[in-house]
C-alpha cells in the first residue's frame, strides 16, 4: 500500500497535463467545439462571417459580466444586481447626453455611476458583513428603481452615429466586431488575475473559507469590496456597450441578464459554494450558450426550445458530476469488497445525512451530506 | 451565525435571577418580526392620513387581494429557505399551474371548482417533488436547480400553451367571485390564504416536522447526527412548497383576467425579498412564516400606497429595494444581538455555577 | 491517490454527458423540421420569395389575429414560403436578433411591429443593405429604416375616436386617465398624442381633464394593478381610456369586480372576444378597434409589391391588396388601410376576433 501511496504522490507532469485537459472547464470547450462543428453542419448559412458578428455581438454583454462574477462566484458570494447597474448606467447616457454633455464625458461618468453601484455593494456585504444574496437582491430593485427615477419613461435614441455605427462594426472580412478586442483584454484580465496571481489563489481559498484566505494572505474584506466594485465597472461598461448597439437607452435595458450571466457561470464549471471554477471553463460555457442561442434561432426554432434547453444543460452540469461520482463510488465500494475476506458484512452505509465515521465513505471525497451543507462555509 | 433566538437552558432555580428581568416589554421588542410589523402599520397610518381613501371598503380589499397571491408563494419559500435552501422556479411553477386551471375550465367543461383546486395542487406539489428530488437524491445545492427548473417549467409553459389565453369568461363565474365576494368585507381567497399561512405557522412551530426544519437550516451536520431524517425533511419541504404555489396559481386565475405562456414570470425575486424583509435569515435557520407573510403583504402594500400618495411611481422600485437592504440590516443586527446575548449567558452560567 | 482518480473518472461522465445532450439536441433541432420550418426563404429574387413576420410579441390574441390575416395575404400575394418569429417578451431589444437572423437567412421582405422605434434600426439597415424590404406595421419604427409603414387606420382617426365615445358616456365634462401600453410604443404614444392636441383645442372637450397616463406595458397583471392605483389615486376619476387591447380587458376585469362597475366608463381599442363578457355585464359600452387580420393582409401585399419592384415607398405610389383593393402610399410612407369600427352590444356579436 506504502508504495503505490508514494509513486501516486509523486508529481509526474503527465497528471498535471491530463488534470488541465480533463477538468471541468476544458470539459466544457470540448463541447462549444463539438456544438459549432455540429451547428455549421446541420444549420443552413451557420458558418459564415455574418454569424461570427451577429452570434458575439449578441453574446459581448453577457462575456463582460460573466468574467467579475466568476470571481465573485469562486470567492464564495454572489451579485444578482448587475443587471440592474447596466440600466441605470444606459439611463445615465441617455439622461446626460440628452443634457448636452459629450458623448466622453457622458461615458466617464457612466463609469462612475457603476464605481458607486458597485462599491455600494462591496461596502454592504464585505465591510458591513450582510449576506450577498440578500443584500444583492435589495440593490437589483434599489438600482433598477434609481434608472427609472433616472430616466423615467422615456428612451432616449439619438446618439450620435459614429458611436453606435463602432458598437457593431466588424474588423475587415472576418466578421468579427471591433469591439471583441476590448472584450477580449478584460477576459485575459481576468483570466490572468484569478489564475495566475496569488489573490487569484487566495480568492479560491477564500470561496473554502475566511480562515484560508487569511493563511494564505488576503485581505477578505478588501478583496471583496474591490470585486464588487469590479463587477459595478464592468456592468456599467455594458450598459454603455447596450446603448449604443441598440442606440436606446431605456431604464428597462438588460432586465434579467443577471440570470443569463449565472447560469453561464455555472456551466462552465463553477461552484456555487466557492472554492472551483475556471475563467476558460466560463468563457466557453457562455459561447455554447450563445451558439445555442443564434443556431436555433437562425433555423427559426422557437424561443421555447432553446429555454428548455438553457434549463436542462444547467442541470445537467451539476447532475452529471454527482452521477459521476455516485458510479464511481459504486465501483469501488464493489472491488473493495471483492477484495475484503468474507469476515463479516460490511459497515453501513451512513444514515442518510449523518457525518461519516471511520467506513468505506471516509476514504471518498463524499458528496455534501446534506444540501446546502457547505452553505456554512458561506457564513462568516 | 444566524442562531435561533430562544435563550439557553435556564440555571438551576437556586440562583438568584438578578440579572434576569426580561419584562414583557423586552422580550416583545425582541420578536423578530417586529421591524416589519412596526413598519406596516407606520406606512399604512401614514398613507391614509393623506389619502383615506387608501382604507376604504374597495380599499382594504384591493390591498388584501394584491397581497393573498404574493402571501402564499412567501409562506412556501420561507419553508424552503429556513432549511437553508432556495427556490427560484416559483414563478414558472405558478404559471403552469394558473395555466393548468385555465385549462380545466376552458370551453365550459363544467370540471367542478373543487375538483381543479386538487388537481392544481396535486401538479403544484408535482413540480416541487422534481426540485425536491434533484436537491435532495441528488444532493445539488437549491439554487442552481431552481434556477435551471425555472427555465425548464417556464419552456413547458410555453410549448403548452403557446399563444393560447384563457380569460376570465372561460371560467365559471362562481370561480371568478372567489375574488371578489367577501366574508367580514375580506375576499374569500384571502381568508384561505390566511388559513394557509396560520396552518403552515403551527407545522413549523408545534409540530416535530416544521421544527426539524429549523434544525436543518441552522446545522444540518447536527441535525443528521442528531437523527434528523434530514433528506426527507427538505423534500417534504419542496412538495409542501410547490402545493402552496398550486394553490396560489388557482387562486391567482381567479383573480387576474389573463393566464398563459407568461404568466408568472419574474416573480421569484419579489418573494424572496418579501421573505427577507419579513425577518427570515437568508443562511436558514430562523424566521417565521407568519413574518414572511407580513413582509409579502407589507411589499405589496408599499406599491399601493405610493400610488395613493401620488408619490412618483418611479421612486417605487427605489423604495422598494432600499427597504429590503434595510430589513437585511436589521435581521443581522438582531441576530448579532442574539448571539452575543447567548454568550454573555452562557459566560454568566460558567461564572454562576 | 484513489481521491483523484474518483474524480477524474468523475469527469469524463460530466464531459460524455454534457457532449451527448448537445449532440442531441442540436441534431434534433437542426435536422427536423421544427416549429418555424428547417430551411427557410432562400436567396432573393426570381419567384422564390420569403417573407417573415416579426410582431411586438408572441402569444399576443390580437397579434395572432394579424399574424392570422398575414398569412393570408402572402400566401395570396405569392409568397413562396412565410414564417413568424418573435420575442416572448415585448421590451426594446429584444427583436434585434431576430432581424439578424432573418437578414443571415436573406429573406426578401421582413414584416415588422416594432418595440421600440430606435432600438432595431441599426439591424433593419443591415438587413436592407443585404436586399430586404422592410415593411412596418401596426408599430411603426423610424421612417428612416424601413420602406412603408402599414397603418391600420389613421392615427389621427384612433385617437379621435376613442375620445368621442369616452365623452359621450362621461356626459362631456370631468377628469379622464389613459391606460397605455409600454412607454416606448410607437402607436399608442402616436394616439395619444393626437387625443391631447384634441382636448386642448376642441372646445366642446373643454371641460375634460386628463389627469394622467400610466403604462400597463402590455402585461395582463401589471394593467389591472395601474388601473387600480388610478382609482385610488383619483377617486373623481370619471372615465378611462386604454388604447390597446391587453389593458383594457384588464381595466374592464378590475371595474366589474369591483365597487366601481358603471360609475366609471372605459373605452379604447379591444378584441370582440375579449369584451364580449364586459359588454354583456355593463361595464363596457363601447370601445373601438378595426379588422386586425386585414393590416397583415394588406402588409403582405405590400412586401410583395416592393420586392418585387412595383413600389419604392415613395408618395403616391400604388398598389393592389388582393380582395382589399387598390391601396396607396401616402406621405411619409403611411399606407392606410381602413376606418375604425365601433363595438357595442347591438353588434359584438357578429364578430369572432
Amino acid at each position: 500500500m506504502s508504495e503505490t501511496i508514494a509513486a501516486e504522490t509523486a508529481e509526474r507532469p503527465s497528471s498535471r497535463l491530463r488534470a488541465l485537459l480533463l477538468n471541468r472547464g476544458a470539459a466544457m470547450v470540448y463541447v462549444l467545439i463539438v456544438a459549432v462543428l455540429l451547428a455549421s453542419i446541420s444549420i443552413d448559412r451557420f458558418a459564415s462571417p455574418l454569424t461570427v458578428g451577429f452570434l458575439l455581438l449578441d453574446v459581448i454583454p453577457v462575456l463582460l459580466i460573466a468574467m467579475p462574477m466568476t470571481l465573485i462566484i469562486v470567492s464564495g458570494e454572489i451579485d444578482l444586481s448587475v443587471a440592474s447597474i447596466v440600466g441605470l448606467s444606459s439611463a445615465t447616457l441617455g439622461v446626460l447626453w440628452a443634457d448636452g454633455w459629450s458623448m466622453p464625458a457622458a461615458m466617464a461618468a457612466c463609469v462612475v455611476v457603476g464605481v458607486v453601484a458597485g462599491a455600494v455593494n462591496g461596502f454592504l456585504i464585505a465591510i458591513v458583513g450582510l449576506p450577498s444574496l440578500a443584500v444583492t437582491i435589495g440593490t437589483l430593485a434599489l438600482f433598477r428603481g434609481l434608472a427609472l427615477v433616472v430616466i423615467g419613461d422615456d428612451a432616449v435614441a439619438d446618439f450620435p452615429r459614429e458611436y453606435t455605427r463602432f458598437a457593431i462594426s466588424k474588423i475587415g472580412a472576418t466578421g468579427i466586431p471591433v469591439v471583441m478586442l476590448g472584450v477580449v483584454a478584460v477576459v485575459v484580465l481576468f483570466g490572468v488575475v484569478l489564475h495566475l496571481t496569488s489573490f487569484g489563489r487566495g480568492l479560491y481559498a477564500l470561496g473554502h473559507s475566511r480562515e484560508a484566505a487569511r493563511f494564505v494572505g488576503i485581505d477578505v474584506d478588501r478583496a471583496k469590496f474591490w470585486l464588487y466594485v469590479a463587477a459595478g465597472v464592468v456592468s456599467a461598461v455594458v450598459g454603455i456597450y447596450w446603448t449604443l448597439r441598440y442606440s436606446s437607452a431605456r431604464s428597462d435595458n438588460a432586465t434579467g441578464l443577471e440570470l443569463t450571466v449565472i447560469a453561464g457561470v455555472l456551466l462552465g464549471g463553477v461552484s456555487i459554494f466557492g472554492g472551483r471554477g475556471t475563467v476558460p471553463g466560463v468563457v466557453a460555457a457562455v459561447l455554447l450558450i450563445g451558439t445555442l442561442n443564434y443556431g436555433l434561432r437562425l433555423d427559426r426554432v422557437s424561443d421555447v426550445v432553446l429555454i428548455i434547453v438553457t434549463g436542462t444543460l444547467l442541470i445537467a452540469s451539476v447532475l452529471g458530476p454527482r452521477v459521476g461520482e455516485a458510479i464511481g463510488r459504486v465501483r469501488h465500494e464493489r472491488r473493495v469488497r471483492a477484495a475484503l475476506p468474507a469476515a463479516g458484512p460490511p459497515p453501513q452505509a451512513p444514515a442518510e445525512g449523518a457525518a461519516p465515521a471511520i467506513s468505506l465513505e471516509s476514504l471518498h471525497p463524499s458528496s455534501d451530506p446534506a444540501p446546502g451543507a457547505a452553505n456554512e462555509r458561506k457564513q462568516r | 451565525m444566524s442562531t435561533a433566538t430562544s435563550p439557553g437552558a435556564t440555571p438551576p432555580a437556586t440562583v438568584a435571577p438578578a440579572a434576569r428581568r426580561e419584562s414583557p416589554l423586552s422580550r416583545l421588542l425582541a420578536v423578530r418580526e417586529l421591524p416589519v410589523v412596526v413598519a406596516l402599520v407606520a406606512l399604512v397610518a401614514v398613507t391614509t392620513a393623506v389619502n383615506p381613501l387608501f382604507l376604504s371598503g374597495q380599499g382594504v380589499k384591493d390591498l388584501l387581494l394584491n397581497a393573498t397571491i404574493v402571501m402564499m408563494l412567501a409562506v412556501g419559500q420561507a419553508m424552503i429557505i429556513i432549511t437553508r435552501n432556495v427556490d427560484l422556479s416559483i414563478g414558472s411553477m405558478l404559471g403552469l399551474c394558473a395555466f393548468g386551471t385555465g385549462t380545466m375550465f376552458a370551453g365550459d367543461s363544467g370540471v367542478p371548482i373543487a375538483v381543479v383546486f386538487v388537481a392544481m395542487v396535486a401538479l403544484g406539489g408535482l413540480l416541487g417533488a422534481v426540485n425536491g428530488m434533484l436537491v435532495t437524491v441528488a444532493r445539488v445545492p437549491a439554487l442552481v436547480i431552481t434556477l435551471g427548473t425555472l427555465y425548464v417549467f417556464r419552456g413547458i409553459n410555453n410549448l403548452w400553451a403557446g399563444g393560447t389565453q384563457y380569460f376570465a369568461d372561460d371560467r365559471p363565474r362562481a370561480f371568478g367571485a372567489l375574488s371578489v365576494d367577501t366574508v367580514l368585507g375580506i375576499p374569500i381567497i384571502t381568508l384561505v390564504a390566511v388559513a394557509v399561512v396560520a396552518a403552515v405557522a403551527v407545522v413549523m412551530s408545534r409540530l416535530r416536522a416544521g421544527r426539524d426544519l429549523y434544525a436543518i437550516g441552522s446545522d444540518p451536520d447536527a441535525a443528521a447526527v442528531f437523527g434528523i431524517p434530514v433528506l426527507r425533511r427538505v423534500m417534504a419541504a419542496f412538495i409542501a412548497n410547490g402545493m402552496l404555489v398550486g394553490l396560489a396559481g388557482v387562486l391567482y386565475a381567479s383573480r387576474f383576467n389573463s393566464v398563459g405562456a407568461t404568466t408568472g414570470t419574474e416573480l421569484e425575486l419579489t418573494v424572496v425579498a418579501a421573505v427577507v424583509v419579513g425577518g427570515v435569515a437568508i443562511f436558514g435557520g430562523s424566521g417565521t412564516v407568519v413574518g414572511a407573510a407580513v413582509g409579502a403583504f407589507l411589499l405589496t402594500t408599499i406599491t399601493s400606497s405610493l400610488t395613493a400618495l401620488r408619490i412618483d411611481k418611479f421612486w417605487q422600485q427605489a423604495v422598494v429595494g432600499a427597504l429590503i437592504i434595510a430589513a437585511i440590516a436589521i435581521e443581522r443586527i438582531a441576530s448579532l444581538r442574539a448571539a452575543r446575548k447567548l454568550r454573555e449567558q452562557s459566560e454568566r452560567e460558567v461564572l454562576d455555577v | 491517490m484513489k481521491l483523484v482518480q474518483v474524480k477524474r473518472r468523475g469527469r469524463l461522465p460530466v464531459a460524455v454527458a454534457l457532449v451527448s445532450t448537445a449532440t442531441l439536441l442540436l441534431t434534433a433541432c437542426g435536422g427536423s423540421d421544427s416549429d418555424g420550418g428547417g430551411d427557410g426563404g432562400g436567396g432573393g429574387g426570381g419567384d422564390d420569395l420569403a417573407i417573415t413576420f416579426i410582431p411586438k410579441q408572441l402569444n399576443n390574441p390580437y397579434t395572432d389575429v394579424v399574424l392570422g390575416g398575414g398569412e393570408d395575404g402572402a400566401s395570396e400575394a405569392g409568397f413562396a414560403s412565410n414564417e413568424v418569429v418573435g420575442p416572448l417578451d415585448a421590451s426594446a431589444s429584444s427583436q434585434v436578433s431576430f432581424i439578424n437572423a432573418e437578414t443571415q437567412a436573406g429573406t426578401n421582405v421582413i414584416v415588422i411591429a416594432a418595440n421600440d422605434p430606435d432600438a432595431v434600426c441599426q439591424s433593419l439597415e443591415e438587413a436592407r443593405s443585404n436586399g430586404a424590404s422592410i415593411v412596418a406595421f401596426d408599430s411603426d419604427t423610424n421612417p428612416d429604416c424601413r420602406d412603408v409603414f402599414i397603418s391600420q387606420v389613421v392615427a389621427k382617426d384612433v385617437g379621435l375616436v376613442q375620445l368621442e365615445i369616452l365623452s359621450e358616456q362621461i356626459g362631456g365634462s370631468g377628469q379622464i386617465a389613459i391606460l397605455s401600453a409600454t412607454a416606448n410604443a410607437t402607436n399608442q404614444n402616436e394616439w395619444i398624442r393626437f387625443m391631447e392636441e384634441e382636448l386642448e383645442s376642441n372646445p366642446d372637450y373643454a371641460d375634460i381633464e386628463l389627469v394622467t397616463t400610466v403604462y400597463g406595458d402590455d402585461d395582463d397583471t401589471k394593467s389591472f394593478q395601474e388601473a387600480q392605483g388610478l382609482l385610488q389615486a383619483y377617486p373623481d376619476l370619471k372615465g378611462i381610456i386604454s388604447p390597446t387591447t391587453v389593458g383594457i380587458a384588464a381595466t374592464a376585469r378590475y371595474l366589474s369586480t369591483s365597487e366601481y362597475k358603471g360609475q366609471v366608463a372605459l373605452t379604447g381599442l379591444g378584441l370582440p372576444n375579449e369584451m364580449r363578457e364586459f359588454v354583456k355585464d355593463g361595464t363596457v359600452s363601447e370601445f373601438a378597434l378595426w379588422d386586425p387580420a386585414q393590416l397583415g393582409y394588406v402588409a403582405a401585399f405590400a412586401g410583395k409589391a416592393l420586392a418585387d419592384g412595383d413600389i419604392t415607398g415613395a408618395e403616391g405610389d400604388t398598389f393592389e391588396a388582393g380582395e382589399l383593393g387598390e391601396k396607396e402610399v401616402g406621405e411619409n410612407g403611411v399606407v392606410i388601410v381602413g376606418p375604425p369600427t365601433r363595438f357595442n352590444a347591438d353588434n359584438i356579436d357578429e364578430y369572432d376576433f
